[in-house]
Order: structure tokens, then sequence, then C-alpha cells
């Protein structure tokens, strides 16, 4: 895995409703009832998932359903509307810019440039938080990122799985 | 991975960031102005009302399948402790109904209203579905919403005291407006000098991810304040019953430099303590604040009528 470039493997189109559904997964992560540390180091799932699919499947996953998935975690997280839609269509037009770059590097690399790209989300939301009048929560907030750049390589393998082609078992 | 032609949408990387951004900033604009995004909020709500609760599913299960095989030693202990304490309770309750009795008799001497009836308040149980995780604002989400019969700006409590109003009624959800999310007021009394003051939510997280605290504002450096002093709901605004705790002072700043005293208390509730909370209903719409002094005679007259 470190070298680099990665070991290039022809890996069949992903499945639309692959895509949507870790998608879903990934906003019933989100909604899962933690609270103190484990909140704090909880990684934005539904960034996580919309980040690997922008890059890797850029046709299909846009800024769109970013937006709409932005939408969907403002209503479930009783945020102003737009905060995560925000956030999330930014995070994916950087993820858009820099797919092609980053899909050269191997997992270990895209993981410290996708922690960037999660801190560039966080960083909207701060922002959008800040001046809508609250205060700043504290530099623990920013851990969010850091567990997400943790989580990116196998969360990146798993999510790769069923695009493996079948291997023909007549084959030679 | 270059695609064929004909599947290139047409708008630019950058064109479709500024739609986006233009997009989800009027829609945060408007959604923090007017109330015009009730029905949008709701369809959504109502999307994700199944992913919520296959969420919480297994937590329920856990709870049920522990209520489930709790012993019959064990319920007959609960039992026994419940019955010890309904009669402890009881027995307040009849010193409680004679004090009314007296009060309101007094009252009629007096020539004065008599208080909003405190029993005509109901109350309709509620669990707490989830915490959101949103670090910029207070919020529980609660499993009982317009179906129930909720309305937004009803008063939620636990059975220690005041937790939060009603802001947002869905169909099957509600959500609340914790009492400590930024700037959120409620008015207060301290129980035990009268001192009547508001209290507001300072919005700040502490580590425990649960409620922050609360700070009492424009109360004079030589306000008789005391640490520990505990703080009710007053009941002038017509919209949280009088006498339920809120909020308990734990610290207190005089400066002399200031003009105001920095109080600062805790919330005499806790979310994360239980599941349940009461919804109390509406109380009877309170006659509406005289306008101007020609406008005050008119009204006097009405409440006498009441009376």
């Amino acid at each position: 895995m470190p070298n680099n470039p990665p070991k290039q493997e022809i890996l069949l189109p992903a499945k639309i409703g692959v895509i949507l559904l870790s998608l879903t997964l990934a906003l019933i992560f989100n909604l899962l009832p933690f609270s103190g540390t484990a909140l704090l180091l909880r990684p934005d799932f539904v960034a996580l998932g919309l980040l690997y699919w922008s890059i890797n499947q850029p046709q299909k996953i846009g800024m769109g359903a970013a937006f709409v998935f932005g939408l969907l975690m403002d209503v479930a997280n009783a945020s102003v509307l737009g905060q995560h839609a925000l956030a999330y269509s930014v995070m994916t037009f950087a993820a858009l810019l820099f797919h092609r770059r980053m899909r050269m590097f191997g997992l270990r690399q895209q993981a410290a440039q996708a922690g960037l790209l999660l801190l560039v989300a966080q960083c909207v939301m701060l922002l959008t938080g800040l001046l809508a009048g609250a205060s700043f929560p504290g530099l623990g907030y920013f851990l969010a990122s850091a567990t997400g750049a943790l989580v990116w390589p196998p969360l990146s393998l798993l999510l790769r799985l069923p695009q493996h082609p079948k291997i023909d078992p007549d084959a030679l | 991975m270059e695609s064929p032609q004909f599947f290139k949408r047409g708008p630019g990387l950058f064109a479709r960031l500024v739609f986006f951004v233009l997009l989800s900033l009027s829609l945060m604009a408007v959604d923090s102005r007017f109330q015009h995004l009730a029905q949008i909020r709701s369809g959504v709500a109502t999307v994700i009302y199944p992913l919520q609760k296959l969420v919480v599913l297994p937590i329920a299960l856990y709870h049920r399948a522990g209520d489930f095989f709790s012993t019959q030693s064990q319920l007959i202990e609960d039992l026994a402790a419940l019955k010890s304490a309904r009669l402890e309770d009881s027995s307040q309750l009849q010193r409680y109904l004679a004090l009314e009795a007296e009060n309101r008799h007094l009252r009629d001497l007096l020539g004065m209203r008599q208080r909003v009836d405190a029993a005509a308040v109901n109350a309709t149980a509620a669990e707490i579905l989830y915490l959101p995780q949103d670090p910029f604002s207070r919020k529980i989400t609660l499993d009982q919403g317009s179906q129930a019969g909720l309305v937004s700006g009803q008063v939620v409590m636990d059975g220690v005291g005041v937790i939060g109003q009603i802001t947002r009624v869905f169909p099957w959800l509600s959500e609340v407006t914790l009492i400590t999310d930024k700037d959120h007021s409620v008015p207060v009394q301290v129980q035990r000098n009268g001192l009547r003051s508001v209290v507001f939510g300072s919005g700040e997280a502490n580590d425990g991810g649960e409620a922050g605290g609360l700070e009492m504002r424009y109360l004079a450096v030589s306000a008789d304040i005391q640490q520990g002093d505990l703080l009710v709901t007053s009941g002038i605004d017509g919209l949280y019953p009088p006498g339920l705790p809120v909020a308990v002072v734990t610290g207190i700043e005089r400066n002399a430099a200031y003009a105001f005293a920095r109080i600062k208390c805790t919330p005499a509730a806790g979310v994360g303590n239980n599941r349940q909370v009461l919804i109390l209903s509406p109380l009877p719409a309170a006659a509406p604040p005289p306008l101007a002094p020609a406008e005050a005679q008119p009204k006097n007259k009405k409440t006498k009528r009441i009376r």
C-alpha cells in the first residue's frame, strides 16, 4: 500500500444504488446518539462518504448530492437550514478540483489530504455558526477531522469492495 | 477516466460552486429570519424520521429487554419504595391543598386576582428521542409531535425543573430549545426573596457535551442575591406556569467597575439524567398588556367582571 503510485487495479464502475446505500448508512451513523467525548471524536461519516465518492466517482456524485445530504443533516441536527449544505458543497468543490491528483496517491497520503478537506468543511460550518452568534466550541471541535482522516483508509477499502471484478473461476 | 463528451453537464465546476453557495446562503438567511421554510423542514424531517427511529431502535430494545427481565424481588422492592414515597407525598399534598384553599380565601379577602391555577395545567409525557449534535445550538428531539397535539411554545420540564420550550413541531417529532441555548430567556424570581429577573442561556458548550450554563444579566451589583439561591419561574410572561425551578446560582462576581453583577447559574433540571420529560399544556391566554394609559381603563373593568 505505501508504494507510490499505488497498485492500479481496474475496478467495476460503482452502481448508483451502492453509492446511495452507503451515503444513507453514513447518515444513520451520524444520527447515532453519541454524547460527550465520543461525540467530539466521531468523524462526520456523511462528509467522508461524499468525499470518497466525489473523488472516485466524480461523474456520479457532485455538489448537488452534497447539497441534498447537507440539507438532510441540517434537519436531523436541528441546525440552521443550509449550514451543512454549504459546508458539504464547498468541501465537494475542493474534492472535485483535486480528485485527479488525489487518486494518484496511496491511501495513507490520501488520508492526510482528506483530513484537510474535512477541516475545510468544519471551518465553513464554524464560520456560519460564529456568524449566527454562537460562541466558539473549543479546539476539540476539530478533532473530528483528525479521526476522519484516520478512518479514511479502512473506509476506502470497504467502499471499494463491491467494485472488485468477480474472478471467473473457469479462466486460466 | 475521461468520460464521453455527452455525459458532461453544462455549467463548470466554479459556476456550480457559486450556485450552491448562494443557494445555501439564501436558505440560511431565510431560515433564520422568517418562518417560510417550516414546510420544507417538515417534509425533510418526515423523510429522515424512519432513519432516526431505526437508529434508536436497538437502544429502545435494550431498555425494553431490561424492563422485561427485571426480577420479582426487584419489583417488590420498587413497589415498597414507591408506596412509601406516595405516603410521604400525599401528606405533603394534603397540606398543599389546605394552603391553596387558604391562599384563595385570603386573595378573595384582599380583592386580588386569583393566581393561574397550577392544577389546570396538565402535562403530556414524552421521551427524549436523541440529542442532536450541533455544537452551536442546544436542542433535543422528542418522540411526540403535532399528531399528539403539541404546538410550538409549550414548556418542557422533567421531575426537577424546566428544560426548555418546544420550538418546532413535526408530525411525529418535536424539537425543544433548551433554556441553556444562547439568548433563550426565562423570566424568573429568586425563591428566597422574590427578586424578579430574567435568566439567559449562555450557549457555551462545556466538556460534558450536555447543557451549558445560564446567566442573569442586568442585575445591579448591590442586588440581594446569594450563591445557592434557587430561581423559579415568575409566571409574569403568561407562558411558564409560576413556581417551577429553573436554575441554581453558582457564581457571583460583583465588580464595581461594571454596572451589573455577573451571575452564573446552572440549570436545575438535567437533560442527561432521564429520558422521560413532561410537556405542559399552554396556559390560558393572559390579558394583553395595556398599551397606553387610555386603554388601561377598560381593561381594569374587564378584570373586575371576571372576578
